[in-house]
């Protein structure tokens, strides 16, 4: 294109998926077929479903490990593993699910269906969002990199100094496990910074910020908590590197450095995280479950104020991890109210579904299913939660199975369930097909039944005295029976995971058709067809309410919200910027073509992040290293060379 | 095998959470913390029941707001006219939210309440405690130290003897990593962290054998980091404390004089045995190894069968523990496990 024009009013036009415009945006946003298009796309639609993809693989990963050790502990003094073959599985099993599954899965959602419920094309930085899966991807390969080497992380998720330093954990593999968690820091923060514009800016015009579907709320909240919270972890996680690697000594007493320090720096980023990892699931509930009740959500804005305070309480209950350090009793209290006081906003959650369901008139489907039975989940999850938070009963639940059981009903119950069911929700949009409804009641089921046959009964071996991380136990301490039930259970779980993917690769080619909207539901990424084309939009469109597709039946709203007939933007790849608090059209937004940028970026990231691990054998390390971070600079200097075609403001003419 | 009683009491709390609890035992679930003894355990254990017991009703509640809700309500999503469920528009749903909250505040509020007073309850204990112990922790071990006076002052390892009815304090550090240190049907619970000193205390108030176990991972052998406390009658006490002030007694057996001779050289580096030239300080005080009733951080009973067995192989029975597999003759072998065996 010749010109760029910087200033024009876009036509407002009726128009529909066979259009002359549809096939022009088509033709504009199109990702290139072929390995050239797998490598450059910056389609949130692929980038989401690649997301969704590599982390159930990682769940399966996480999965199988935690099986092997169900094998272990199904019977008192087992010999299957080593003591070092079992802390690996358990700490490779833990920071996989925590971090390369529970997230990253959410991220996929988000990334998938943030400008489809926001009236938009593309994530606000398209280039970005390809770039943070690729280096979820390359951190992901590199801590399992440790792992296939046979030197995986073996300190458990939370690694505390000093077993973590070189004095007592000499090989490898804290090093990797150090790096790669720095790695993946890079991904979380551009992502989140991402997710927080494209929330802000980029939602159709109409679109005020109390018309935001609840999911976008939670994963807005997660997001602004990821860039306060990120940093502490990477921080942590670089001292560490350094104190083995480089001689300092921020973690080691002989030199006067401090291990609790370790401990603040992991729980101030930890703790958030737990609701980073519940909250964006949550709004799936809140946005899927109301569809299936045939109603709005009950209460949306208190919804979404205690979305919002749940993040912000979250900074504060850091210290309820360290209650057995050896604390004043001042902040053993106050850190025990604190905890406390979170229970509330969660609590409002959990009573607006019950409402919406008292209220409503549920259909019963497989993904309301998953939904309905979220709200158990989360109120066992959150009741354990709250028994920890009380300091001298934390004394004794602390670090025993307990705690496991507590962690296993956040991570399954109100994360994994919550997927689950959106994945039965967003399914048909996200592929054109419905998963069948027969195979996912057996899917539910089994799936329910395993998770609590195997963990319900974890709470009583908790209360009985099995401290967690333990590789083996003798006979006469009463566990026995608890134990093999759990481990029943969990390969119960994982049948019904099992026959999650059979629906899913049967429902692949022989699912029903689903149609733009199967399950009639009131937002925006119900209006396209599904899967929506590469555009997402033909045009923008206007909204009048919270529920675009069911404002009329509902008399909501004021005016009337315009779906088929919006803003026509089709002088290249363009969206609609709107103002943050409102949505008033703002200015259009110029989309950046497919790019290598992200992947060779996050290439030389990757050459730079290895031949750090490799200065663990030899000096040459540090070459590598060097030749990774220019190459990575050159990467940034070419994805960042200006464009006159992505400009936002004409240059003033010389005069 | 597991005890009957234990496998009844996990079904029956499975089921209903019955208040089977006060059938049993130590004995049968050592490690239970449901059931305590002594003044800093106790107000523990009620919380937790109170807690335990308030989430159960939580949560049978709400799965029943959920099941009987949906069971109320439900309806078919498309009606066999092909119709579907019309949208509702139902007010009142924000007063369950309204409601809801405002139990849940009592709830909290009766929890922080009761969180607090027993903090305060347990922080200091109920009397000055006359009996000092400092414990610390190893990679997978636990020394043992009673102060006092250099003449009252003496060390052991793994097996803690208390007098009943008397509060003890504890100094807690660690010689490598964190521990805990977690005694469940006392109560006593504190992490043993590099750099400080951690004090805190314990009281039980009937005789008996209390299992504990480290709580913090530390390692490949975190498993078999265990203790046991043994609370005795106070005569019994000081009974034992005496005996374990005496340096070891000179072997009368031939047989034993040859393996304390061996045992100088082979084992001498690493422990001590009071009394003798055997001084090291790796492993645990050895000096009256038969007054306890386990080894290797209550992996095994102290028998001879698993005593020979765990100084021939230690490697076998805890794999990546400090111990090395020493190539000994059989000889050598009865000689040093007969020599320990006057230990007592």
């Amino acid at each position: 294109m010749a010109v760029t024009e910087y200033d024009r009013a876009p036509l407002v036009e009726e128009s529909t998926t066979d259009s002359p415009l549809a096939r022009k945006l088509e033709a504009l946003w199109e990702t290139e077929p072929g390995i050239v298009g797998f490598f450059t796309t910056v389609d949130h639609k692929k980038i989401g479903i690649r997301y969704i993809v590599t982390a159930f693989a990682f769940l399966v990963v996480g999965g199988l490990e935690a099986l092997v050790m169900r094998i272990q502990l199904a019977r008192p003094n087992m010999t299957l593993l080593t003591p070092e073959q079992y802390d690996q599985l358990f700490s490779m099993h833990g920071l996989t699910m925590i971090f390369l599954y529970a997230l990253p899965i959410l991220s996929g959602f988000s990334n998938y269906l943030f400008p489809l419920l926001l009236g938009s094309r593309d994530m606000a930085f398209p280039r970005l969002n390809a770039f943070s899966y690729w280096v979820y991807l390359a951190s992901g390969i590199f801590i399992y990199a440790s792992f296939a080497m046979g030197h995986g992380a073996n300190d458990g998720w939370f690694n505390y100094v000093p077993y973590a330093l070189k004095a007592y954990n000499p090989g490898p593999n804290m090093d990797f496990y150090a790096l790669g968690m720095v790695f993946l820091g890079i991904s979380t923060t551009v992502g989140s910074a991402n997710f927080i514009v494209t929330a802000f800016r980029t939602r159709a015009p109409g679109m005020s910020i109390n018309r935001l579907p609840i999911m976008t709320w939670g994963t807005l909240t997660v997001s602004f908590g990821n860039l306060f919270a990120v940093p502490s972890v990477s921080l942590a996680f670089f001292l560490l590197w350094m104190d083995r690697q480089l001689g300092t000594h921020f973690y080691d007493t002989t030199a006067d450095g401090q291990p609790l320090l370790w401990q603040h720096l992991f729980w101030m980023f930890a703790h958030p995280w737990v609701y980073v990892i519940v909250l964006p699931a949550m709004g799936m509930v809140s946005d899927g479950l109301p569809t299936f009740c045939r109603r709005p959500l009950v209460g949306y804005t208190a919804v979404v104020l205690s979305t919002v305070a749940t993040m912000v309480l979250g900074f504060g209950v850091w210290l309820h991890h360290m209650f057995a350090t050896g604390l004043p009793f001042l902040a053993l209290s106050f850190f025990s109210g604190s905890s406390f006081i979170i229970t509330i906003p969660s609590a409002v959650a959990v009573f607006a579904w019950i409402a919406t369901i008292w209220t409503g008139r549920p259909v019963i489907t497989t993904a309301f299913l998953y939904f309905a039975s979220f709200i158990a989940m989360f109120t066992i999850g959150g009741v354990s939660g709250v028994m920890t938070a009380s300091v001298p009963a934390d004394f004794q639940l602390t670090d025993t199975y307990f705690v496991v059981a507590h962690i296993h009903y956040v991570l399954i119950g109100i994360n994994l369930f919550g997927v689950l069911g959106g994945l039965y929700f967003w399914f048909p949009k996200m592929t054109g097909r419905m998963l069948s409804e027969r195979l996912g009641r057996w899917n539910f089921w089994i799936t329910f039944i395993g998770f609590n046959l195997g963990f319900l009964p974890m709470h009583l071996t908790g209360l009985f005295g099995m401290p967690r991380r333990i590789y083996t136990y003798p006979p006469d301490l009463g566990w026995n029976t608890l134990n093999l039930v759990t481990t029943v259970g969990a390969f119960m779980l994982a049948f019904g995971i099992l026959l999650l993917f059979v629906n899913i690769f049967h429902s692949l080619r022989h699912g029903r058709i689903a149609g733009p909207n199967p399950w009639d539901g009131p937002s925006l990424e119900w209006a396209v067809p599904s899967p929506p084309p590469p555009y997402n939009f033909a045009v923008i469109p206007v909204v009048a309410s919270r529920h675009p597709l069911w404002e009329k039946r509902l008399g909501e709203g004021i005016g009337e919200s315009s779906v088929a007939r919006g803003l026509v933007l089709d002088h290249g790849k363009e969206t609609i910027g709107t103002t943050v608090l409102d949505a008033q059209p703002d200015v259009i937004l110029k989309m950046p073509e497919d790019s290598w940028s992200p992947f060779t970026v996050t290439l030389g990231m990757s050459v730079g992040f290895t031949g750090l691990i490799l200065t663990y054998w030899t000096p040459y390390g540090w070459a590598a290293a060097a030749a990774g971070l220019v190459l990575t600079g050159l990467g940034v200097l070419v994805w960042l060379w200006p464009e006159r075609k992505l400009g936002q403001v004409a240059e003033h003419a010389h005069a | 095998m597991e005890r009957p009683g234990a496998f009844g009491l996990t079904v029956g709390l499975s089921i209903g959470l019955s208040a089977a609890l006060g059938g049993c035992t130590t004995g049968d679930l050592p490690m239970n913390y449901l059931r305590t003894f002594g003044a800093r355990g106790d107000p523990i254990t009620a919380l937790t029941w109170g807690l335990l017991v308030q989430s159960i009703v939580v949560v049978v509640l709400v799965s029943l707001a959920v099941i009987l809700g949906i069971y109320l309500r439900r309806s078919r999503f498309e009606h066999p006219e092909g119709e579907r469920e019309p949208l509702v528009r139902r007010s009142g749903g924000i007063t369950f939210i309204g409601v809801g909250i405002a139990l849940t505040l009592v709830a909290l509020l009766g929890s922080t309440v009761w969180t607090v007073a027993t903090l305060a309850a347990i922080n200091d204990p109920p009397s000055d405690p006359p009996l000092t112990i400092a414990v610390r922790g190893q990679q997978w071990w636990w020394k043992v130290t009673y102060k006092g006076s250099p003449d009252q002052q003496f060390e052991t390892a793994n097996e803690i003897h208390i007098p009943v009815g008397e509060p003890v304090r504890l100094e807690l550090t660690t010689g490598d990593v964190i521990h805990s240190f977690w005694v469940p049907s006392l109560g006593a619970r504190m992490d043993l962290i590099p750099g400080q000193t951690n004090v805190t205390w314990m009281e039980a108030n009937r005789p008996g054998i209390y299992r504990g176990q480290c709580a913090e991972y530390c390692g490949k052998q975190h498993a078999h980091m265990a203790l046991r406390v043994v609370a005795d009658p106070p005569d019994q006490f000081q009974k034992w404390r005496q005996n374990q002030l005496r340096p070891a007694a000179e072997p009368a057996a031939e047989i034993a004089a040859f393996g304390a001779e061996r045992f100088l050289l082979r084992c001498g580096a690493c422990h001590t045995v009071r009394g003798t030239p055997a001084g090291g300080g790796v492993g645990p005080d050895l000096t009256h190894l038969m007054s306890r009733g386990s080894i290797a951080a209550d992996t095994l009973p102290n028998t001879p069968g698993h005593l020979a067995g765990w100084i021939a192989d230690p490697q076998a029975i805890k794999p990546g523990n400090r111990m090395p597999k020493v190539d000994i003759s059989g000889p050598e072998l009865t000689g040093i496990r007969t020599y320990l065996e006057t230990l007592r």
